[in-house]
């Protein structure tokens, strides 16, 4: 057992955990963050996708030890009020079935857009093809990824004119 | 017209201080899907409690795992109530066999078929209800009020009260017993592409899932089961186990070694440590291999008889032509995204089960039976779930909570891993099934025959599992002379029911050696089957529409073909045309145009998801999907070896529905069945290769 520090959705936290247990862990059954889900443990779904230092990572196979003193974002935390351009285009394309790999794939999506604001079908392909979806909403994923690329795009424009983003 | 029960009239709540037993959920409940609390709320029938705040709690009885029930039953009792939409909220009913009938669950794509007249007759009679005490409290005939979003209107006076105001005085007057419900002119939400009610929750983690269930002083589990299907636990030795941090107790029950920690990694770390001696039993003796020549031994003997009509034989001796082929499939899992995972907390006096549960009325008796409770001591939660897809029926999940829970003495949440789940699934069975087809001088078909081999997973009556044979039984197309036998081969791996049943397979089979028939009759398989379906105007139509639809018979980019396929099952009927490529020896499908008639659609926004669904479920299973078995084990165990269709694999689906006010069928497994059979035969005319075992894969094509 070990005291680890780091930060989740801005706010400090430690924990007193084995340094090996998953990042993914420690959220749900430590912190009591249940929104990142468990769907595979060794990276092959991404229903654990969590941002570190704004990088997506697959927080199953993370140690917790690595993330110490690092900053954490998980779907509780991409924005205070479901406004994150990803998640509003997400409820304007009623993307989720289940919505059980839905945490999931908005991290991995937001994190796209992130790096890449506007994405090709194949962009997409090459990053969404790490998030498995069982109720198959992949067509509306991809059409929730350009709507929010264009989200994105009016919010940046306002800001360069001067409105609020 | 059904009748709708009513509760005690006089049963007020306070819905606040209702929690079950008093244990507290330490979730927030979202807004919309939470019990009412503050205001009093009176029960007008088992669907419908309104407060005096104006909001309306519809009691769902059916489990929302993705496939919409709470959007779209809520439509339906919103529509028939003639409530504002906004004033809906949702709880998941608990058990009550009195008003929600003897079994309680979801399965069968048969929420809406079996919802469809009860809500509307449980909404209509709470809007009578509603409209009586306006016209008692205005001392008027219930003539002179009509009702207008949630709000009663005196039509002479212009007055107006809220349904809220009238719900305590409308609890206490008679029901009903047949409701006027509304001619569908008037419909205000069926039939529209209302947003989902889950959506918000499924954006921004606040959704509670099975797994996600919180219960105080609650512990975490894991079980170690005998990797042999059937096996026992001889030995073990937990010695190693209890030196690692966090672990509590190891206890045996049924169905293992049970592994107790104070959160699920450190358990999943005793269990690794866990040294377990198994009795394997009986089912180690086979493996893949001897399970089909298991089945190819049953397929060269008759079977118990399952569709006789006409005389096949003579039909066949006789014809001028005759194809046979035999048709394979392989054992499937379920494989949701959430594993499977049950949190329980048994107690002297009661026992309480949160679960993402298919079937409360089982999981209740399951777990009463392991408690030795009185079933009305026990509570069910059902949370959101991750998929269920069939498997979700199962209680074997939920037994493994119970037991261990009792054993010792705490709530515990217990959670498979995915490769639990992967290899202790009750799987989609294999199915080994020959088919003869006779054509006339003509090319046109006199007789079809097939001897079914499967696993028999819904029971026997006359030697026939008719889940087993449907699909094929049950053949949709108009030939003169069938027959249709059946064989148990039943090596001992557990199956249930997986989306779509029988046809999962069935229809790949039917609608490949459909196809086969077809060709062998040089007809064009559209043509074919339109002619087939003559006197089936709703199959034709769909056909006709997915035909039109994906440019039948128009040219394609070169390396490109079409294959069509067709099924009515779940009350539904639906036909796809896929269109593929080969590229390099690698298989790609491009486009599934699916056509479907599910009769009143309810919300046609949902239909499309589901639609696109099972086409996605259909393709993962078509292309990749594949259980084996050696020595009573499944070798597949994550989805590295059991990978399900991925972003960069998805096609373009376009959905197309036929407008109807048929009776509601069923969407949820529709679509499943057809995604096969289309690509095989869009293969077939790329390639004149005909692919006969799932999955299809592309080096079955060099």
């Amino acid at each position: 057992m070990a005291q680890i520090k780091f930060n989740v959705n801005g706010k400090p936290q430690t924990v007193d955990v084995s340094p090996a247990m998953p990042l993914l862990w420690v959220l749900r059954d430590a912190l009591g963050m249940t929104g990142t889900k468990f769907g595979c443990g060794m990276a092959l779904c991404g229903a654990c996708t969590v941002h570190l230092n704004g990088q997506a990572i697959r927080s199953c196979i993370t140690p917790v030890s690595s993330v110490a003193g690092k900053s954490v974002t998980t779907i509780e935390g991409l924005s205070a009020d479901s406004t994150h351009a990803v998640q509003r285009a997400w409820v304007e394309n009623d993307v989720p079935q289940c919505g059980y790999c839905q945490s999931g794939q908005i991290m991995a999506a937001a994190s796209l857009l992130a790096k890449n604001s506007k994405p090709t079908d194949a962009d997409i392909d090459e990053v969404m093809k790490g998030n498995l979806c069982r109720c198959g909403t992949y067509q509306g994923i991809r059409k929730a990824i350009h709507r929010a690329s264009e989200i994105l795009t009016a919010s940046n424009g306002a800001a360069n004119k001067g409105g609020v983003a | 017209m059904k009748t709708v029960k009513k509760v005690n009239r006089r049963d007020f709540l306070k819905t606040g201080a209702a929690g079950a037993a008093g244990l507290t959920l330490t979730f927030a409940l979202p807004e919309r899907l939470a019990a009412q609390t503050g205001a009093s709320v009176a029960r007008l029938n088992g669907y419908v409690h309104i407060g005096a705040d104006d909001n309306i709690t519809f009691m769902l009885t059916k489990s929302e795992m993705g496939q919409g029930p709470l959007t779209a039953l809520s439509q339906i009792l919103a529509d028939e109530l003639d409530c504002d939409w906004k004033k809906i909220r949702t709880q998941i009913a608990g058990v009550d066999p009195k008003l929600y009938g003897p079994l309680q669950g979801t399965f069968g794509s048969l929420s809406v078929r079996t919802s469809w007249q009860p809500l509307r007759a449980a909404g209509a009679s709470a809007r009578e209800m509603l409209v009586q005490a306006a016209a008692q409290k205005w001392s008027v005939d219930k003539s002179q009020c009509r009702v207008e979003n949630g709000v009663v209107i005196n039509t002479a006076s212009n007055a107006r009260l809220t349904y809220g105001s009238l719900a305590e005085a409308a609890a206490k007057l008679p029901v009903p017993t047949t409701p006027a419900l509304k001619d569908p002119k008037q419909f205000r939400y069926i039939g529209k592409s209302v947003k989902r009610l889950d959506t918000p929750l499924k954006v921004n983690g606040t959704a509670v899932f099975g797994i996600d269930a919180k219960v105080p002083g609650m512990l975490y589990a894991v079980v170690a089961k005998c990797p042999v299907f059937g096996g026992k636990v001889a030995s073990f030795d937990d010695s190693k186990t209890k030196t690692v941090p966090g672990v509590k107790q190891v206890v045996q029950i049924s169905s293992g070694v049970a592994v107790v920690a104070d959160n699920t990694w450190n358990a999943m770390e005793g269990r690794r440590a866990l040294k377990v001696t198994w009795d394997e039993g009986p089912v180690a003796k086979w493996s893949t291999p001897g399970i089909r020549q298991m089945f190819m031994d049953l397929a060269a003997k008759p079977g118990a008889e399952a569709r006789k009509t006409g005389d096949a034989d003579a039909a066949l001796n006789s014809a001028a032509k005759k194809i046979d082929a035999v048709y394979e499939a392989p054992y499937l899992s379920h494989a949701p995204m959430e594993p499977m995972n049950c949190t329980a907390h048994v107690r002297a006096d009661g026992c309480d089960v949160w679960a993402a549960t298919q079937i409360q009325s089982a999981a209740r008796a399951k777990a009463a039976e392991v408690t030795g409770l009185a079933p009305e001591k026990v509570q069910i939660h059902t949370l959101f779930l991750g998929g269920g897809f069939g498997r979700r029926g199962g209680d074997d999940f939920l037994a493994d909570a119970v037991e261990t829970s009792k054993a010792i003495g705490a709530p515990v949440k217990l959670t498979w891993s995915r490769e639990d789940d992967m290899q202790h699934d009750l799987y989609r069975p294999a199915s080994y099934t020959k088919f003869a087809g006779a054509l006339d001088a003509d090319g046109w078909p006199v007789a079809f025959t097939s001897r079914v081999v499967c696993p028999s997973f819904a029971g026997l009556q006359n030697g026939v599992d008719r889940a087993a044979v449907e699909g094929i039984a049950d053949l949709v197309y108009s030939i003169p002379n069938v027959h249709v036998d059946y064989h148990v081969g039943e090596p001992g791996i557990p199956t249930t029911y997986w989306r779509s049943v029988g046809y999962s397979q069935n229809t790949f089979f039917t609608e490949s050696f459909i196809d086969e028939m077809a060709h062998a009759g040089g007809k064009d398989p559209l043509e074919f089957r339109r002619r087939l379906l003559a006197n089936n105007k709703r199959a034709l139509a769909v056909l006709d529409l997915a035909a039109e639809k994906a440019g039948w018979g128009k040219p394609l980019p070169s390396g490109r073909a079409r294959g069509i396929s067709v099924v009515n099952n779940i009350g539904s009927f639906n036909a796809q045309v896929a269109e593929v490529s080969v590229e390099k020896g690698k298989l790609k499908v491009h486009r599934v145009v699916c056509a479907v008639d599910c009769g009143q659609n309810i919300n046609p926004a949902i239909t499309e998801q589901q639609i696109q669904s099972g086409i996605v479920y259909g393709l993962s299973a078509a292309l990749k999907g594949e259980i084996t078995i050696d020595r009573g084990r499944v070798k597949q165990a994550n989805f590295n070896e059991y990978d399900p269709l991925r972003m960069d694999e998805m096609p373009v689906v376009e959905v197309y529905i036929v407008p109807s006010q048929a009776n509601p069928g069923g969407i949820g497994e529709a679509s499943t069945p057809t995604a096969a059979p289309a690509v095989a035969n869009a293969l077939f005319a790329l390639t004149g290769k005909r692919l006969r075992k799932l999955p299809m894969r592309s080096q079955d094509l060099a």
